[in-house]
């Protein structure tokens, strides 16, 4: 044997290497895990109710007689959340983001920056408490016909509660546009606004899609405010002041009953939330290869 | 302002020109956060001719050259005093548009930075932002020419800026600034992340460009300076040591550290 | 000298500077609204007793231990297994793995793992840890059903961590014949534990505050004991905030808020520390 073979510390080497893959694994396993269980639940679901049923129906009464299994209203529901929150948090995220990375000073820029971290850690039980105790009294206050239970409310809140990390990842984006352009574009005698929106916003625009296209993930995966404030009405409705029932609120509401294994309604369970596994991931799986995209742009 | 002023001022330099001064830096001063980087720094700039300021680096050159279309604006902390000038207008005046000001003198930096977008729009966007009069595709067809750029792009000029070479891009860079036909172009060391081959194009370009446009070069490549420019400033940890005719600073320099630089014993 | 087009184009650029400080600011009231509104109708139920009493139908009576404990072994239980998991993870990925296709694969797929809506989670604890493996309602199945959430999350701030450390750090110790091990145990982890201690701080607060897959596994029911062992069933803060919350009176509505204010202290107690830790981190490192 070479006196370069070396055994002192091969063994253990291997095992720490073959523990660490270990737990490296643990996140495929999860993945492959969520998958398997919905896959195989959901399929019980279509061996009882038509795929065309769920797909196409536009009642969802899984509780009541008679049963109907139509996903539509609670993608209606959802989808009112989504637009909601969107028109709050996109915009206005957008706006803090260029303040944040274009006109605050450094020491704004270091206060601001935790507080949007802490902001986006309240749980969101906060918030759903948030639109119960002080948006929908608000709300009817200014629209009478607003329900105690309402789309709307929920959407604001929905819109507060990603706002932080839209804003935050706003100005990551924007921040990642090298200065060299902000001043290639200055010495041709452009205003900040001209520099801000035609150079430097379209420069970051892949960053500011992703951060978009994760709010929106957000929005839709986002449970406690939905299922306190926007109700459990199964609602085929466009109108926002109306109580609605989301994907998220729904599964809430099932488990909240004891629910036997098994049973139609548990597998209900699985089929909307593959339903939604489906939605949130291909929104992230776009995010984050938008995302590495512009890493690479700029680095 | 805690910088000291009472610093003695640089050679006073009698260069003479037949041709008129368009921009009049007097005694000016630039500090960033307390540290002087130019100090008392007097200088003309001629019409119509290349100024090289050259020094080793760190001297305050590109400072003292960015003050001149007020790019120090962007940097926080950045105090100066003395008076600089275009044609008698002072450029730091109260009533002076900083955005004016760079309208009338344009600059190429030391890395090119096309925007991410088309080569026709690279150069198009300041004219059409700026509302320029007249027709802008003229504007930029004439400046791609004038920046001998037009023979590579003219079958592309749709591409992205992002596609061009690195020398290509800073001739794209330059383009830029033509079309705002300035009175003034300012160049930060404009070859120094470019190929020998690029660079000479570039130096060619120079040549050409002086028949119409006055333009200040910074640069630490001293025969760039000496083959290009009319006038040269030697500058040594911000203070102005010597200011004339490129021949004379680098054949009869005045000053022995400016000897020293130019013959390359530091630097 | 100043033309009518400039000046018309300055205008808009203050307007537009102007508009973005007017919408940070909204945007800041309105978060000092909600966190204002959220916690004042709460402050005169906050008391020893209030935190010293079990649930109960009489508002004046009713209190937060059980769901203080029960949170208290949920974080501790999800600490023991996800912590070490986590950065172990980490140190593979960052320090250990080829790079190669499955590699990568796994980057993806945490980064992805990461966006899973909490209730998604949920089902995974309710079919798997509750149903598969008969663990119950208990603190254990809520443990793992966090670990598996905020394990994306650790992974991720932990390898950046690493990914922080010099790589001629690790060049130096090799150099000397050091085994990977030795490298990452005596000079990769001690550079890169400030970065780890506040990913995993974040982490737990965000187990502290979830709230969905809690419900989901079941723990959404009347508990008015301390859980004394991991397979003990159990209440938690959120899910009691929840709890009150939906019904209907107001007195209710005040305790909820009344939780509402120790959950937040908690996490800005949290939250303070990773700050600190960030900040002194960041202080060695000039």
């Amino acid at each position: 044997m070479s006196s370069l073979s070396g055994q002192r510390s091969r063994f253990g080497e291997r095992i720490l290497n073959g523990l660490f893959f270990s737990c490296a694994s643990i996140s495929v396993l999860t993945t492959v895990v969520v998958i398997s269980i919905l896959a195989y639940e959901t399929y019980g679901f279509f061996v009882e109710v038509s795929i065309i049923e769920f797909l196409f129906g536009t009642k969802w009464t899984p509780l009541l007689q008679p049963k109907s299994y139509g996903i539509l209203p609670l993608l209606s529901g959802t989808l009112l959340i989504v637009v909601g929150s969107s028109l709050v948090a996109l915009p206005v995220g957008v706006a803090v983001g260029v303040y944040l990375s274009e006109y605050a000073s450094e020491r704004v820029r270091s206060i601001v920056k935790p507080v949007l971290e802490v902001l986006a850690g309240i749980p969101t039980v906060v918030y759903g408490f948030f639109a119960l105790t002080f948006v929908t009294p608000a709300l009817q206050a200014v629209l009478s016909s607003t329900h105690v239970f309402n789309a709307a409310s929920a959407a604001i809140v929905v819109g507060i509660m990603v706002l932080p990390m839209v804003a935050s990842l706003c100005d990551d984006a924007l921040r990642s546009v090298p200065d060299s352009l902000r001043e290639g574009a200055y010495s041709l005698g452009a205003t900040s606004f001209e520099v801000t929106v035609r150079v430097v916003l379209p420069a970051a625009l892949s960053g500011i899609f992703a951060a978009f296209v994760l709010a929106i993930s957000r929005a839709i995966g986002e449970t406690m405010a939905v299922t306190l404030a926007a109700g459990a009405t199964p609602n085929l409705t466009l109108n926002p002041l109306e109580s609605i029932q989301t994907m998220t609120a729904y599964i809430v509401q099932v488990s909240l009953g004891d629910t036997p294994s098994g049973t139609l309604t548990y597998k209900t369970l699985f089929a909307v939330a593959s339903v939604l596994f489906t939605l949130t991931l291909c929104l992230n799986l776009l995010a984050n290869a938008v995302m590495r995209r512009y890493q690479e742009t700029y680095e | 302002m805690n910088v000291d002023l009472n610093e003695k001022s640089s050679e006073q330099n009698n260069v003479t020109s037949d041709k008129p001064k368009i921009l009049d830096i007097r005694d000016v001063s630039i500090a960033y956060g307390g540290e002087l980087a130019v100090r008392n720094v007097t200088l003309p700039i001629f019409e119509k001719s290349i100024t090289a300021i050259i020094g080793p680096s760190g001297c305050g050159k590109s400072t003292l050259l960015r003050s001149l279309n007020r790019m120090n604006d962007f940097i926080e902390n950045v105090d100066q005093t003395g008076v600089i000038s275009l044609k008698g207008d002072d450029l730091y005046g109260a009533d002076t548009d900083p955005v004016e000001v760079r309208l009338k003198i344009g600059m190429v930096f030391q890395k090119p930075n096309p925007f991410p977008k088309s080569i026709y729009r690279n150069i198009a966007w300041g004219p059409t932002i700026n509302g320029m009069e007249g027709d802008i595709e003229e504007r930029v067809l004439t400046a791609l020419k004038q920046s001998a750029l037009w023979d590579e792009v003219k079958d592309r000029l749709q591409d992205s800026a992002l596609n061009l070479s690195g020398g290509q891009q800073q001739r794209l860079c330059i383009a830029r600034a033509l079309a705002m036909e300035p009175e003034i172009i300012l160049m930060d060391e404009p070859c120094s992340a470019l190929d020998p081959v690029s660079t000479s194009r570039i130096e060619d370009l120079l040549f050409e460009l002086k028949e119409k446009y006055t333009i200040v070069i910074v640069t630490h490549n001293m025969q760039q300076a000496a083959r290009v420019s009319e006038y040269t400033a030697f500058l040594e940890n911000g203070v102005l040591v010597e200011f004339g005719d490129t021949d004379q600073v680098f054949t009869r320099p005045a000053n022995q550290r400016t000897e020293e630089y130019v013959t390359g014993r530091f630097g | 000298m100043i033309s009518a087009n400039l000046r018309r184009r300055h205008l808009i650029a203050s307007l537009f500077r102007w508009s973005c400080i007017a919408v940070t600011g909204v945007a800041v009231a309105i978060l000092c609204v909600l966190i204002y509104q959220v916690t004042t109708v709460g402050m005169p139920w906050l008391d020893l007793q209030f935190l010293d009493s079990f649930p109960s139908r009489f508002p004046e009576k009713a209190g937060i231990k059980s769901a203080l404990y029960g949170t208290i072994w949920l974080v501790g239980l999800t600490a023991l297994f996800a912590i070490p998991t986590g950065v172990l993870a980490a140190i593979y990925l960052e320090e250990y793995a080829p790079n190669n296709r499955f590699t990568r694969f796994i980057d993806i797929n945490i980064a992805n793992l990461a966006g899973v809506p909490s209730i998604v989670y949920g089902i995974l604890g309710l079919a798997l840890f509750v149903r598969f493996f008969h663990l119950e309602r208990s603190v254990v199945s809520g443990a793992l059903t966090m670990s598996l959430l905020i394990l994306p999350v650790i992974v991720i701030a932990s390898k950046e961590a690493i990914r922080a450390v010099p790589q001629s750090l690790r060049q130096a110790a090799f150099a000397v014949g050091a085994t990977r091990w030795q490298v990452t145990r005596a000079h990769v982890l001690p550079s890169a534990i400030p970065g780890i201690l506040t990913g995993v701080i974040l982490a737990l607060s965000r187990a502290i505050g979830e709230t969905a897959p809690l419900i989901m596994i079941g723990a959404l029911t009347y508990i008015a004991f301390v859980p004394e062992g991991p397979m003990d069933e159990f209440t938690a803060l959120p899910i009691q905030i929840f709890n009150w919350t939906a019904r209907p009176q107001q007195e209710f509505h005040e305790l909820a808020s009344a939780g509402i204010i120790v959950l937040l202290v908690v996490l800005l107690l949290m939250n303070s520390v990773a700050v600190y830790i960030r900040f002194r981190g960041s202080r060695r490192e000039k």
